[in-house]
Protein backbone atom coordinates (compact mmCIF):
# COMPACT_ATOMS: atom_id res chain seq x y z
CA UNK A 1 0.00 0.00 0.00
CA UNK A 2 1.61 3.38 -1.29
CA UNK A 3 0.63 6.90 -0.41
CA UNK A 4 -2.77 8.23 -1.48
CA UNK A 5 -2.38 9.76 -4.47
CA UNK A 6 -3.86 13.58 -4.69
CA UNK A 7 -5.08 15.44 -7.29
CA UNK A 8 -5.15 18.68 -6.39
CA UNK A 9 -4.77 22.28 -7.00
CA UNK A 10 -3.73 24.60 -3.59
CA UNK A 11 -5.70 27.68 -4.54
CA UNK A 12 -9.14 25.30 -4.61
CA UNK A 13 -10.58 25.92 -0.84
CA UNK A 14 -12.17 21.84 -0.81
CA UNK A 15 -8.24 20.96 -1.76
CA UNK A 16 -6.71 22.91 1.07
CA UNK A 17 -9.52 21.56 3.80
CA UNK A 18 -8.31 18.07 2.48
CA UNK A 19 -4.59 19.08 2.36
CA UNK A 20 -4.56 20.32 5.82
CA UNK A 21 -6.91 17.34 7.16
CA UNK A 22 -4.30 14.83 5.59
CA UNK A 23 -1.63 17.20 7.22
CA UNK A 24 -2.63 16.95 10.83
CA UNK A 25 -3.45 13.54 10.78
CA UNK A 26 0.05 12.25 9.35
CA UNK A 27 -1.43 11.15 6.63
CA UNK A 28 1.01 10.02 3.31
CA UNK A 29 -0.21 11.85 0.06
CA UNK A 30 1.45 12.45 -2.99
CA UNK A 31 0.21 15.45 -4.35
CA UNK A 32 -0.31 15.39 -8.26
CA UNK A 33 -0.95 19.23 -9.25
CA UNK A 34 -4.02 19.67 -11.35
CA UNK A 35 -3.74 23.67 -12.73
CA UNK A 36 -7.22 24.82 -12.54
CA UNK A 37 -6.55 28.11 -13.67
CA UNK A 38 -4.38 26.39 -16.76
CA UNK A 39 -7.93 24.15 -16.94
CA UNK A 40 -5.90 21.24 -16.83
CA UNK A 41 -8.76 19.47 -14.50
CA UNK A 42 -10.93 19.72 -18.47
CA UNK A 43 -8.39 18.03 -20.33
CA UNK A 44 -7.40 14.39 -21.15
CA UNK A 45 -4.97 13.14 -18.72
CA UNK A 46 -7.36 14.38 -15.34
CA UNK A 47 -10.50 13.26 -17.29
CA UNK A 48 -9.20 9.68 -17.24
CA UNK A 49 -8.57 10.05 -13.79
CA UNK A 50 -11.70 11.85 -12.66
CA UNK A 51 -14.17 12.04 -15.53
CA UNK A 52 -16.45 14.64 -13.45
CA UNK A 53 -13.64 16.85 -13.87
CA UNK A 54 -13.11 18.22 -10.22
CA UNK A 55 -11.07 18.78 -7.53
CA UNK A 56 -9.82 17.67 -5.02
CA UNK A 57 -9.79 13.59 -5.65
CA UNK A 58 -7.50 11.40 -4.18
CA UNK A 59 -6.59 7.58 -5.29
CA UNK A 60 -5.92 5.24 -2.58
CA UNK A 61 -4.60 2.35 -4.04
CA UNK A 62 -6.67 2.50 -7.54
CA UNK A 63 -9.86 3.16 -5.32
CA UNK A 64 -10.77 6.71 -6.72
CA UNK A 65 -13.10 9.54 -4.58
CA UNK A 66 -14.23 12.87 -5.30
CA UNK A 67 -15.95 15.48 -3.51
CA UNK A 68 -14.05 16.72 -0.29
CA UNK A 69 -16.92 16.00 2.30
CA UNK A 70 -16.84 12.15 1.09
CA UNK A 71 -12.88 12.47 0.97
CA UNK A 72 -12.85 13.31 5.17
CA UNK A 73 -14.87 10.56 5.93
CA UNK A 74 -13.05 7.85 3.68
CA UNK A 75 -9.85 8.97 5.20
CA UNK A 76 -11.08 9.47 8.69
CA UNK A 77 -12.44 5.65 9.01
CA UNK A 78 -9.42 4.23 6.69
CA UNK A 79 -6.61 5.47 8.88
CA UNK A 80 -8.15 5.78 12.04
CA UNK A 81 -7.99 9.14 12.82
CA UNK A 82 -9.02 10.73 16.23
CA UNK A 83 -12.44 10.65 16.73
CA UNK A 84 -12.94 14.27 16.95
CA UNK A 85 -12.30 14.74 13.31
CA UNK A 86 -15.53 13.06 12.14
CA UNK A 87 -17.12 11.04 15.21
CA UNK A 88 -18.15 7.74 14.26
CA UNK A 89 -20.07 6.19 17.54
CA UNK A 90 -21.53 9.31 18.42
CA UNK A 91 -24.77 9.84 16.41
CA UNK A 92 -25.60 13.20 17.66
CA UNK A 93 -22.56 14.51 17.22
CA UNK A 94 -21.44 13.11 13.50
CA UNK A 95 -25.11 13.98 12.70
CA UNK A 96 -23.74 17.98 13.83
CA UNK A 97 -21.04 17.43 11.41
CA UNK A 98 -22.81 15.72 8.00
CA UNK A 99 -25.22 18.74 8.97
CA UNK A 100 -22.73 21.42 8.80
CA UNK A 101 -21.02 19.77 5.51
CA UNK A 102 -24.55 19.64 3.35
CA UNK A 103 -25.19 22.85 4.38
CA UNK A 104 -22.08 24.55 3.82
CA UNK A 105 -22.33 24.16 0.09
CA UNK A 106 -24.80 26.22 -0.75
CA UNK A 107 -24.82 28.65 1.94
CA UNK A 108 -21.08 28.96 2.59
CA UNK A 109 -19.39 27.79 -0.44
CA UNK A 110 -21.44 29.41 -3.15
CA UNK A 111 -21.90 32.89 -1.67
CA UNK A 112 -17.54 32.91 -0.38
CA UNK A 113 -16.83 31.45 -3.69
CA UNK A 114 -19.01 33.45 -6.19
CA UNK A 115 -17.77 36.46 -4.20
CA UNK A 116 -14.17 35.56 -4.59
CA UNK A 117 -14.50 34.92 -8.14
CA UNK A 118 -16.16 37.79 -9.68
CA UNK A 119 -13.85 39.97 -7.85
CA UNK A 120 -10.89 37.97 -8.74
CA UNK A 121 -11.53 36.63 -11.84
CA UNK A 122 -12.23 39.66 -13.55
CA UNK A 123 -9.95 41.41 -11.80
CA UNK A 124 -6.84 39.68 -13.35
CA UNK A 125 -8.56 39.67 -16.68
CA UNK A 126 -9.23 43.56 -16.65
CA UNK A 127 -12.98 43.18 -17.10
CA UNK A 128 -15.29 45.30 -14.65
CA UNK A 129 -16.35 43.44 -12.08
CA UNK A 130 -20.15 42.71 -11.67
CA UNK A 131 -20.99 45.13 -8.53
CA UNK A 132 -24.96 43.97 -8.45
CA UNK A 133 -23.73 40.26 -8.39
CA UNK A 134 -20.93 40.39 -5.65
CA UNK A 135 -23.85 42.47 -3.14
CA UNK A 136 -26.32 39.97 -3.94
CA UNK A 137 -23.62 37.14 -2.81
CA UNK A 138 -22.40 39.55 0.03
CA UNK A 139 -25.81 40.15 1.60
CA UNK A 140 -26.28 35.75 1.05
CA UNK A 141 -22.85 35.39 2.90
CA UNK A 142 -23.68 37.62 5.62
CA UNK A 143 -27.27 35.96 6.71
CA UNK A 144 -25.17 32.67 6.14
CA UNK A 145 -22.67 33.54 8.50
CA UNK A 146 -25.05 34.85 11.06
CA UNK A 147 -26.55 31.24 10.83
CA UNK A 148 -23.39 29.37 11.25
CA UNK A 149 -22.82 31.57 14.17
CA UNK A 150 -26.00 31.52 16.37
CA UNK A 151 -27.31 27.50 14.84
CA UNK A 152 -23.75 26.07 14.36
CA UNK A 153 -21.31 27.13 17.19
CA UNK A 154 -23.70 29.01 20.03
CA UNK A 155 -21.79 28.77 22.79
CA UNK A 156 -19.56 26.04 21.19
CA UNK A 157 -15.71 26.56 20.69
CA UNK A 158 -16.71 23.97 17.00
CA UNK A 159 -19.13 23.63 14.53
CA UNK A 160 -19.34 20.04 15.74
CA UNK A 161 -18.85 20.76 19.52
CA UNK A 162 -16.04 21.45 22.10
CA UNK A 163 -13.32 19.83 19.66
CA UNK A 164 -12.46 20.86 16.09
CA UNK A 165 -13.62 18.65 13.37
CA UNK A 166 -13.58 18.41 9.72
CA UNK A 167 -16.47 21.25 9.69
CA UNK A 168 -14.09 23.39 10.81
CA UNK A 169 -11.22 22.86 8.42
CA UNK A 170 -13.85 23.27 5.16
CA UNK A 171 -15.20 26.26 6.64
CA UNK A 172 -12.15 27.80 7.33
CA UNK A 173 -10.76 27.64 3.98
CA UNK A 174 -13.96 28.61 2.05
CA UNK A 175 -13.80 31.60 4.07
CA UNK A 176 -9.73 32.38 4.28
CA UNK A 177 -10.66 32.40 0.15
CA UNK A 178 -11.62 35.79 0.53
CA UNK A 179 -8.37 36.92 2.30
CA UNK A 180 -7.17 37.14 -1.45
CA UNK A 181 -9.26 40.01 -2.51
CA UNK A 182 -9.01 41.68 0.79
CA UNK A 183 -12.13 40.61 1.61
CA UNK A 184 -11.97 38.90 5.20
CA UNK A 185 -13.69 41.78 6.69
CA UNK A 186 -17.23 39.90 5.66
CA UNK A 187 -16.09 36.78 8.03
CA UNK A 188 -14.27 38.98 10.83
CA UNK A 189 -16.62 41.59 11.51
CA UNK A 190 -19.06 38.71 12.87
CA UNK A 191 -17.70 38.32 16.55
CA UNK A 192 -18.74 35.19 17.04
CA UNK A 193 -17.71 33.85 13.66
CA UNK A 194 -14.07 35.64 14.12
CA UNK A 195 -13.49 34.16 17.35
CA UNK A 196 -13.90 30.42 16.15
CA UNK A 197 -11.83 31.17 12.94
CA UNK A 198 -9.22 32.22 15.40
CA UNK A 199 -9.54 29.08 17.49
CA UNK A 200 -9.15 27.17 14.36
CA UNK A 201 -6.49 28.78 12.56
CA UNK A 202 -4.49 28.06 16.05
CA UNK A 203 -5.15 24.49 15.68
CA UNK A 204 -4.05 24.04 12.71
CA UNK A 205 -1.06 26.93 11.92
CA UNK A 206 1.85 24.69 11.09
CA UNK A 207 -0.72 22.71 7.70
CA UNK A 208 -2.23 26.53 6.90
CA UNK A 209 1.34 27.83 6.49
CA UNK A 210 2.34 25.10 4.67
CA UNK A 211 -0.25 25.23 2.29
CA UNK A 212 -0.02 29.34 1.86
CA UNK A 213 2.54 29.97 -0.56
CA UNK A 214 0.61 27.97 -3.35
CA UNK A 215 -2.74 28.70 -2.15
CA UNK A 216 -4.42 32.15 -0.50
CA UNK A 217 -0.50 33.63 -0.70
CA UNK A 218 -0.45 33.19 -4.34
CA UNK A 219 -4.07 34.77 -5.08
CA UNK A 220 -3.46 37.72 -2.70
CA UNK A 221 0.02 38.48 -3.80
CA UNK A 222 -1.32 38.64 -7.84
CA UNK A 223 -4.27 40.61 -6.80
CA UNK A 224 -2.51 43.16 -4.77
CA UNK A 225 0.12 43.59 -7.55
CA UNK A 226 -2.95 44.29 -9.95
CA UNK A 227 -4.56 46.14 -8.03
CA UNK A 228 -1.68 48.17 -7.16
CA UNK A 229 -0.45 49.05 -10.47
CA UNK A 230 -3.46 50.12 -11.34
CA UNK A 231 -3.76 52.96 -9.36
CA UNK A 232 -0.04 54.14 -10.74
CA UNK B 1 -44.43 11.07 19.97
CA UNK B 2 -40.73 10.91 19.99
CA UNK B 3 -39.86 11.97 16.21
CA UNK B 4 -41.49 14.66 14.67
CA UNK B 5 -40.33 15.84 11.21
CA UNK B 6 -40.95 18.70 9.86
CA UNK B 7 -41.54 18.76 5.79
CA UNK B 8 -43.34 20.09 2.71
CA UNK B 9 -43.62 17.74 0.27
CA UNK B 10 -43.50 20.32 -2.57
CA UNK B 11 -39.82 20.46 -1.73
CA UNK B 12 -37.58 17.47 -3.00
CA UNK B 13 -35.59 16.92 0.05
CA UNK B 14 -38.74 16.43 2.11
CA UNK B 15 -39.92 13.78 0.15
CA UNK B 16 -36.47 12.27 0.13
CA UNK B 17 -36.66 11.84 3.91
CA UNK B 18 -40.91 11.06 3.79
CA UNK B 19 -40.52 8.39 1.78
CA UNK B 20 -37.62 6.90 3.55
CA UNK B 21 -39.67 7.01 7.25
CA UNK B 22 -42.28 5.58 5.55
CA UNK B 23 -40.38 2.71 3.53
CA UNK B 24 -38.78 2.10 6.63
CA UNK B 25 -41.76 1.94 8.73
CA UNK B 26 -40.40 4.38 11.28
CA UNK B 27 -42.93 6.28 14.02
CA UNK B 28 -43.40 9.57 13.69
CA UNK B 29 -45.58 12.39 14.00
CA UNK B 30 -46.08 14.29 11.01
CA UNK B 31 -45.68 18.28 11.05
CA UNK B 32 -46.49 19.53 7.58
CA UNK B 33 -45.32 23.23 6.56
CA UNK B 34 -47.29 24.85 3.60
CA UNK B 35 -44.15 27.00 2.22
CA UNK B 36 -46.52 28.54 -0.24
CA UNK B 37 -48.78 29.47 3.07
CA UNK B 38 -45.20 31.41 4.54
CA UNK B 39 -45.99 28.80 7.22
CA UNK B 40 -41.61 28.21 7.55
CA UNK B 41 -41.46 31.84 8.04
CA UNK B 42 -43.92 31.73 11.36
CA UNK B 43 -42.25 32.51 15.28
CA UNK B 44 -43.50 28.97 15.96
CA UNK B 45 -41.37 27.46 13.29
CA UNK B 46 -38.25 29.07 13.47
CA UNK B 47 -38.17 28.53 17.30
CA UNK B 48 -37.71 25.08 15.64
CA UNK B 49 -35.69 25.70 12.80
CA UNK B 50 -33.81 29.27 12.69
CA UNK B 51 -32.77 28.86 9.30
CA UNK B 52 -36.69 28.74 8.14
CA UNK B 53 -36.53 26.23 5.42
CA UNK B 54 -37.47 22.31 5.45
CA UNK B 55 -37.30 19.47 6.20
CA UNK B 56 -36.12 19.22 9.69
CA UNK B 57 -36.17 16.02 12.11
CA UNK B 58 -36.92 16.92 15.90
CA UNK B 59 -36.06 14.01 17.71
CA UNK B 60 -36.85 14.14 21.51
CA UNK B 61 -35.55 17.68 21.49
CA UNK B 62 -32.55 16.97 19.45
CA UNK B 63 -33.15 19.48 16.07
CA UNK B 64 -31.19 18.09 12.97
CA UNK B 65 -31.40 19.95 9.56
CA UNK B 66 -30.64 18.74 5.67
CA UNK B 67 -31.99 16.14 4.51
CA UNK B 68 -28.99 14.16 3.90
CA UNK B 69 -27.88 14.52 7.80
CA UNK B 70 -30.80 13.60 8.28
CA UNK B 71 -31.19 9.84 6.26
CA UNK B 72 -27.70 9.20 7.33
CA UNK B 73 -28.79 9.28 11.14
CA UNK B 74 -32.26 7.73 10.42
CA UNK B 75 -30.39 4.47 8.97
CA UNK B 76 -27.70 4.62 12.31
CA UNK B 77 -30.08 5.01 15.07
CA UNK B 78 -32.60 2.70 13.48
CA UNK B 79 -30.17 -0.18 11.93
CA UNK B 80 -31.43 -0.42 9.22
CA UNK B 81 -30.83 -2.94 6.41
CA UNK B 82 -27.04 -1.82 5.47
CA UNK B 83 -27.97 -1.19 1.73
CA UNK B 84 -29.40 2.21 2.72
CA UNK B 85 -26.38 3.47 3.78
CA UNK B 86 -23.24 1.14 3.89
CA UNK B 87 -21.62 2.03 7.28
CA UNK B 88 -19.22 -0.81 6.89
CA UNK B 89 -18.32 -1.14 3.40
CA UNK B 90 -15.75 1.88 3.57
CA UNK B 91 -15.77 2.18 -0.48
CA UNK B 92 -19.68 2.19 -1.19
CA UNK B 93 -20.11 4.38 1.55
CA UNK B 94 -17.52 6.62 0.37
CA UNK B 95 -19.57 6.88 -3.37
CA UNK B 96 -22.69 7.20 -2.03
CA UNK B 97 -21.32 10.38 0.21
CA UNK B 98 -19.38 11.72 -3.36
CA UNK B 99 -23.27 11.53 -4.62
CA UNK B 100 -24.57 13.08 -1.51
CA UNK B 101 -22.20 15.93 -1.82
CA UNK B 102 -21.89 16.45 -5.44
CA UNK B 103 -25.72 16.94 -5.65
CA UNK B 104 -26.03 20.15 -4.07
CA UNK B 105 -24.89 22.18 -7.10
CA UNK B 106 -25.59 19.44 -9.70
CA UNK B 107 -28.43 17.91 -10.02
CA UNK B 108 -30.64 20.05 -7.11
CA UNK B 109 -29.27 23.41 -8.09
CA UNK B 110 -29.80 23.06 -11.90
CA UNK B 111 -33.45 20.93 -11.72
CA UNK B 112 -34.69 22.81 -8.87
CA UNK B 113 -34.12 26.17 -11.16
CA UNK B 114 -35.75 25.17 -14.02
CA UNK B 115 -38.86 24.37 -11.98
CA UNK B 116 -38.33 27.58 -9.90
CA UNK B 117 -38.64 29.45 -13.10
CA UNK B 118 -41.13 27.67 -14.99
CA UNK B 119 -43.72 28.26 -11.87
CA UNK B 120 -42.37 29.48 -9.01
CA UNK B 121 -41.21 32.51 -9.91
CA UNK B 122 -43.70 33.67 -12.55
CA UNK B 123 -46.69 33.24 -10.57
CA UNK B 124 -45.14 35.13 -7.90
CA UNK B 125 -44.49 38.00 -10.12
CA UNK B 126 -47.48 37.96 -11.67
CA UNK B 127 -45.20 37.37 -15.16
CA UNK B 128 -44.65 35.39 -18.05
CA UNK B 129 -41.99 32.43 -17.94
CA UNK B 130 -38.14 34.10 -18.38
CA UNK B 131 -37.09 31.58 -21.29
CA UNK B 132 -33.43 32.54 -20.86
CA UNK B 133 -33.69 31.62 -16.97
CA UNK B 134 -34.94 28.59 -17.82
CA UNK B 135 -32.73 27.80 -20.47
CA UNK B 136 -29.34 28.43 -18.71
CA UNK B 137 -29.93 26.16 -15.83
CA UNK B 138 -31.33 23.30 -18.48
CA UNK B 139 -28.23 23.46 -20.50
CA UNK B 140 -26.28 21.86 -17.44
CA UNK B 141 -28.47 19.00 -16.87
CA UNK B 142 -27.36 16.82 -19.96
CA UNK B 143 -24.14 16.93 -18.41
CA UNK B 144 -25.22 16.09 -14.61
CA UNK B 145 -27.61 13.33 -16.33
CA UNK B 146 -24.50 11.90 -18.24
CA UNK B 147 -22.59 11.68 -14.61
CA UNK B 148 -25.14 9.73 -12.61
CA UNK B 149 -24.93 7.38 -15.92
CA UNK B 150 -21.38 7.16 -16.13
CA UNK B 151 -19.54 7.58 -12.85
CA UNK B 152 -22.26 7.04 -10.10
CA UNK B 153 -24.45 4.05 -11.42
CA UNK B 154 -21.58 2.79 -13.90
CA UNK B 155 -23.71 0.18 -15.38
CA UNK B 156 -24.90 -0.87 -11.82
CA UNK B 157 -28.92 -1.54 -10.75
CA UNK B 158 -28.12 1.43 -8.70
CA UNK B 159 -25.72 3.89 -7.22
CA UNK B 160 -24.19 1.92 -4.37
CA UNK B 161 -24.66 -1.24 -6.47
CA UNK B 162 -27.24 -4.26 -6.54
CA UNK B 163 -29.37 -2.43 -3.33
CA UNK B 164 -31.37 1.01 -3.39
CA UNK B 165 -29.72 3.59 -1.15
CA UNK B 166 -30.23 7.11 -0.07
CA UNK B 167 -28.21 8.37 -3.09
CA UNK B 168 -30.95 6.98 -5.50
CA UNK B 169 -33.25 8.19 -3.09
CA UNK B 170 -32.55 11.31 -2.93
CA UNK B 171 -31.75 11.73 -6.67
CA UNK B 172 -34.57 10.50 -7.95
CA UNK B 173 -36.96 12.81 -6.07
CA UNK B 174 -34.60 15.66 -7.00
CA UNK B 175 -35.05 14.82 -11.03
CA UNK B 176 -39.07 14.12 -10.37
CA UNK B 177 -38.91 18.20 -9.74
CA UNK B 178 -38.79 18.70 -13.49
CA UNK B 179 -42.05 16.28 -13.97
CA UNK B 180 -44.44 18.95 -12.86
CA UNK B 181 -43.26 21.20 -15.30
CA UNK B 182 -42.94 18.81 -17.70
CA UNK B 183 -39.31 18.92 -18.51
CA UNK B 184 -38.58 14.81 -17.65
CA UNK B 185 -37.35 14.25 -21.14
CA UNK B 186 -34.51 15.61 -19.76
CA UNK B 187 -34.03 12.31 -18.01
CA UNK B 188 -36.03 10.29 -19.92
CA UNK B 189 -34.26 11.00 -23.14
CA UNK B 190 -31.61 9.07 -20.97
CA UNK B 191 -32.70 5.35 -21.31
CA UNK B 192 -30.24 4.09 -18.56
CA UNK B 193 -31.46 6.94 -16.02
CA UNK B 194 -35.13 6.22 -17.45
CA UNK B 195 -34.82 2.93 -16.34
CA UNK B 196 -33.05 3.87 -13.01
CA UNK B 197 -35.75 5.95 -11.95
CA UNK B 198 -37.92 3.64 -13.27
CA UNK B 199 -36.69 0.93 -10.75
CA UNK B 200 -36.11 3.69 -7.80
CA UNK B 201 -39.63 4.09 -8.16
CA UNK B 202 -41.13 0.49 -8.11
CA UNK B 203 -38.68 -0.39 -5.24
CA UNK B 204 -39.85 2.59 -3.26
CA UNK B 205 -43.51 2.01 -4.03
CA UNK B 206 -46.09 2.77 -2.59
CA UNK B 207 -44.56 5.46 -0.61
CA UNK B 208 -42.87 6.90 -3.77
CA UNK B 209 -46.03 7.59 -5.47
CA UNK B 210 -47.26 8.90 -2.09
CA UNK B 211 -44.43 11.35 -1.26
CA UNK B 212 -45.25 12.54 -5.09
CA UNK B 213 -48.35 13.17 -4.88
CA UNK B 214 -48.51 16.48 -4.83
CA UNK B 215 -45.91 16.50 -7.61
CA UNK B 216 -48.14 14.77 -9.51
CA UNK B 217 -51.62 17.10 -8.88
CA UNK B 218 -48.87 20.06 -9.81
CA UNK B 219 -48.29 18.43 -13.08
CA UNK B 220 -52.41 18.19 -13.50
CA UNK B 221 -52.44 21.82 -12.86
CA UNK B 222 -49.59 23.22 -15.13
CA UNK B 223 -50.97 21.57 -17.97
CA UNK B 224 -53.45 24.85 -17.70
CA UNK B 225 -51.28 27.10 -15.87
CA UNK B 226 -48.29 26.37 -17.98
CA UNK B 227 -49.52 28.26 -21.20
CA UNK B 228 -50.81 31.14 -19.34
CA UNK B 229 -47.14 31.55 -18.12
CA UNK B 230 -46.16 31.58 -22.00
CA UNK B 231 -44.91 27.58 -21.54
CA UNK B 232 -45.17 25.49 -24.31
CA UNK B 233 -46.29 21.91 -23.60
Amino acid sequence: MGAVKFYADLRSQPCRAVFIFMKANAIQFELEKVDLFLGEQLQEKFTQVHSIQRVPVIDDDGFVLGESGAIFRYLSRKFNVADHWYPAADLARQARIDEYLHWHHTNIRVNAMMTFRHIYINTVRGKPVKEDEVRRHKSELSKALNHMALYFLKERKFLGGHDISVADIQALCELMQLDAVREEGLYLSNPIVGAWIGRVKAAVQPYLAECEAEGVGMMKQLYETITSSSKL
Amino acid sequence: MALKYYFDLMSQPSRAVYIFLKANKINFEPKPIALRKGEHLTEEYKRVNPWMKVPTLEDNGFILTESVAILRYLSQKYKLPEHWYPHSDLQKQARIDEYLHWQHLNTRLQAAMVFQHKLLIPVAKNEKIDEKKVQRFKAELPKVIAHIETYFLRDQKFIGGEDISVADLLAACELMQLFPVFEEDVYESNLKIKAWMERVRTTLNPYFDEGHAITYRTRDSYKKIGPSLGAKL
